[in-house]
């Protein structure tokens, strides 16, 4: 077979000497510029950010109240706002989308009844976080008169989540071996024994993962925490208080020009507070995969 | 070549002491007892009785329904949509699929191994105690006893007993397979089922697993499927070929492998299919 | 034993039916707040309108749909070439452990939120183009880079999905015949993965589309039709989050209605995009 245009290493290198000028070079060179701006972009973004909220980062700027409406002082009611709207939203979308999501793995054949569950839960991915945010605002705020708080601020956040953490945590319960289920059930454990004893506790990593990436997402969000958590610079006493979240203390501090460096201080904060979340859950994913076991013959 | 096959067979039931059960009541009684997954039949009104304590190995090539009668027995099956069956399958005199049988009940009196061990992600004591705990056993004395006791006759015992509380991962492939046996056994069933027990395991293991549900006949119907002709002639006791979802020939080992009444069986034994 | 299965059931029931409930009461509580206003105005005028002044009555949308549109496009021009490659590399070309390192690396990229590459647009991106191409920075261009870059990570990983569902063996057949690979993935590779490709474009479309932080601090948000890409615009999503804040009554309503067509917008793209997908699987 004459060589016209090469093999490309496919028998082994060397095995045919590509020609100089083949067609596929520019087209793979290109492809491999676009994934290495990509990822220039991105690293660009981060260290950007960083380097220039860097020179603001103090232990007073962690801890100290804002003064001057933000201009001086420090953002510690916005950290501990965050913290909490956080943490509140996963409480109560955890639950939900997990059981959500055991519903659709283990309790119902494809059917009606799942296609519409599927339905809603994938329609409310698409939705965009303005839209959640008015809702949250016409209902929670208002409709249910739980005003401006944190309160309001996590379930808005939660149906947001939700969809996120169903889609993962069914892939977690997916991915555990029929054989398992198989043997609960000719043991003789009925259905809801064998999710509690042997599928979710084999699916855990999984599902775990996935609550910490949509608790990530969740830090990040503005658009639906503006309307529904309010914008108040002072430190929440109860969930019935209003907050304001660093994403939303840092969207103020620069559209109103209040402080540029401070906002990438606050930036910085919510950047590295976003990084840590996504690793922990890399971290766990990867821990426990390793760890996870292989019958020895 | 076919004479030389069956010349090493006839040796080797001579060379082992043929145990003959055809004695007891039935425990197992399959009655015109058709089966089907949506359109394809799996099993063709099947005939075929186990009586209670002992051993009846089913061969058969791939396919040929073995799997599917063990998996209607304890009702596995159930799982996949679009299953239907005729005639009657007793356990017991009664008929599995009556509409008052408790499924979880009927899996415990009737408990199945499977052919690739599969620990359950715990500790060896937890996977044994999987099964009494799940029935309602929670006096932590009781437990200990069930799990000596059916680690003991899973001929484990001695070779966990100080790392009970390990994970169950650590065992060799034939340690869990009897470990499997051994949370079959904790549920103190009538009937165990096999699904080719030792198609995974080195030969030790396999002889070692075959030596043990000789003994467990004793005390319990076994019903046991395998691809392996060879393996059915070794265990000896009953054995049924089953091809095409039917029962073509049962017999006790020794009579089956010398002189076969079906050429069927004959074919599947000397090895020109399955 | 057998009530705690049915209490488990039925609980699981109720749990699982919790977003079909969420997402009805979204369409309820939104669709109730912003029909009166179409009931008012009328959808004709609402849309077609150029004239964006709730001080004076007007409540033309026009401006902002036009905004929305120029703003997705430029995005769209930007981001899928670029994600589409970086998933070729990915997928295709690059050797494993690097895919292995990067892949997850742009992952994160989808963890950055929307304000930071909104910020980055207002102190890198405005001044680059106000100083380098006039106007006055904020503008459709700055919104397109921004909003384009913001869709990366959905579009590599759509689309880097969509390539690995490509059997391996298509692959082979075309190195067998002598093709090399670059070949063999633009003949044959690409072409398989089609419907999947086009699915990760409709699903960034859609979500550069419901985007409001990041647009709002760089676009401008005049309420003008643009003329260039260097006109400040403001998208739907920028013009609800814009005034929310001070709206009252018709006004307010207004708003709502916005987010009615966003709505129906983003809905329709989502459905789209979900059957390219459902075709390809199976």
């Amino acid at each position: 077979m004459a060589p016209s245009s090469g093999t490309d290493g496919a028998y082994g290198p060397g095995a045919l000497k590509r020609p100089k000028r083949s067609p596929g070079r520019f087209g793979m060179a290109l492809v491999q510029g676009c994934a290495v701006l990509t990822v220039a972009v991105l690293v660009f973004i981060i260290g950007y950010v960083m380097v220039k909220g860097a020179r603001v980062m103090t232990p007073g700027f962690l801890l100290g109240s804002p003064e001057k409406m933000g201009r001086e002082g420090g953002i510690f009611p916005s950290i501990v706002g965050t913290v909490s709207l956080t943490l509140a939203s996963v409480i109560i979308a955890a639950p939900l989308g997990i059981g959500t999501a055991v519903f659709l793995t283990e309790y119902t054949q494809e059917g009606l009844f799942s296609r519409i569950v599927r339905f809603g839960t994938e329609s409310l991915a698409g939705i965009p976080s303005i839209i959640f945010g008015l809702f949250g605002f016409l209902f929670f705020v208002i409709r249910l008169g739980m005003g401006w708080s944190i309160l309001s601020g996590s379930l808005t956040l939660a149906a947001m989540m939700l969809p996120t953490i169903v889609r993962t945590s069914e892939e977690a319960l997916r991915s555990v071996p029929d054989v398992y289920k198989e043997t609960a059930y000719a043991l003789g454990a009925s259905r809801w024994q064998t999710v509690a004893s042997v599928v979710l506790p084999t699916a855990m990593p999984g599902i775990v993962t996935g609550v910490i990436l949509a608790m990530g997402r969740a830090v990040g969000e503005t658009a639906a925490v503006i309307f529904t958590a309010g914008s108040s610079l002072r430190l929440p006493k109860s969930i019935f208080d209003p907050v304001r979240t660093l994403p939303v203390h840092f969207y103020i501090l620069a559209r109103e020009g209040i402080s540029i460096e401070n906002a990438y201080g606050t930036a910085a904060v919510l950047l590295s507070a976003v990084l840590l979340v996504d690793f922990a859950a890399y971290y766990i994913l990867h821990r426990i995969s390793k760890k996870r076991p292989v019958a020895r013959r | 070549m076919k004479g030389e096959k069956m010349a090493s067979m006839s040796r080797l039931q001579a060379e082992s002491q043929v145990e003959n059960r055809i004695g007891g009541p039935p425990k197992v009684e399959a009655q015109g007892f058709s089966f089907f997954y949506g359109k394809t039949q799996a099993l063709k009104s099947l005939d075929l009785t186990v009586p209670e304590n002992s051993l009846l190995t089913i061969m058969g090539p791939t396919g040929s329904g073995k799997t599917t009668f063990l998996k209607a027995l304890n009702r596995l099956n159930d799982r996949v949509p679009g299953i239907s069956h005729s005639g009657s399958l007793l356990l017991g005199g009664k008929d599995v699929y009556d509409r008052d049988v408790d499924v979880a009940t009927l899996r415990r009196r009737v408990g199945m191994v499977f052919a690739l061990p599969v620990p359950l992600p715990m500790s060896i004591y937890e996977n044994v105690a999987f099964g009494p705990r799940k029935r309602g056993v929670s006096s932590k004395k009781r437990l200990d006893e069930i799990v000596e006791e059916a680690l003991v006759s899973a001929a484990l015992w001695d070779e966990v007993k100080d790392r009970l509380d390990s994970s169950a991962h650590n065992l060799s492939g034939g340690q869990q397979q009897r470990l499997s046996l051994a949370r079959v056994l904790a549920v103190d069933p009538e009937v165990i089922l096999l699904d080719e027990p030792t198609s995974g395991l080195d030969p030790i293991s396999t002889l070692k697993i075959e030596e043990l549900l000789r003994v467990l006949s004793e005390r319990y119907t076994v019903i046991l499927v395998t691809h392996n002709p060879v393996q059915a002639a070794r265990i000896q006791g009953e054995v049924a070929f089953f091809y095409m979802g039917e029962l073509i020939e049962k017999g006790p080992a020794a009579s089956m492998f010398v002189r076969p009444k079906d050429k069927r069986t004959e074919d599947y034994i000397t090895g020109k299919f399955g | 034993m057998n009530r705690k299965e049915k209490f488990a059931e039925v609980v699981l029931t109720v749990v699982g039916l919790t977003s079909v409930a969420v997402l009805a009461l979204i369409i309820f509580f939104i669709f109730r707040e912003g029909a009166p206003f179409f009931a008012e105005v009328g959808l004709g005028s609402f849309i077609g309108g150029t004239k964006w002044s709730p001080g004076k009555g007007q409540f033309g949308v026009l401006p902002m749909i036009a905004g929305s549109f120029f703003v997705t496009l430029g995005a769209l021009v930007i981001g899928v070439p670029l994600g589409l490659g970086c998933a070729l590399y990915l997928s295709e070309f690059a050797p494993k452990r690097t895919a292995a390192i990067l892949k997850p690396l742009i992952e994160i990229l989808a963890g950055i939120p929307s304000v930071v590459f909104g910020f980055i647009g207002l102190t890198v991106i405005v001044p680059l183009i106000r100083d380098r191409l006039g106007g006055p920075g904020f503008s459709v261009l700055a919104s397109a880079l921004v909003l384009g870059i913001m869709i990366l990570p959905t579009m590599v990983s759509i689309s880097y999905d969509a390539l690995r569902a490509v059997p391996q063996v298509y692959r082979e057949g075309m190195l067998a015949v002598g093709a090399n690979r670059w070949q063999a993935v633009t003949s044959v590779v690409l072409p398989a993965a089609r419907s999947g490709i086009l699915a990760a474009g409709i699903l960034s479309m859609g979500r550069a589309v419901g985007e409001t932080m990041a647009v709002i601090m760089v676009a401008g948000n005049a309420t003008i039709i643009p003329g260039s890409v260097l006109d400040p615009v403001r998208t739907l999503t920028s013009n609800i989050a814009l005034e929310m804040g001070y709206a009252a009554g018709l006004h307010r309503q207004a708003l709502f209605a916005t987010g009615v067509v966003l709505f129906v917008i983003i809905g329709a793209l989502n459905i789209v995009a979900r059957s390219f997908v459902r075709n390809r699987v199976r």
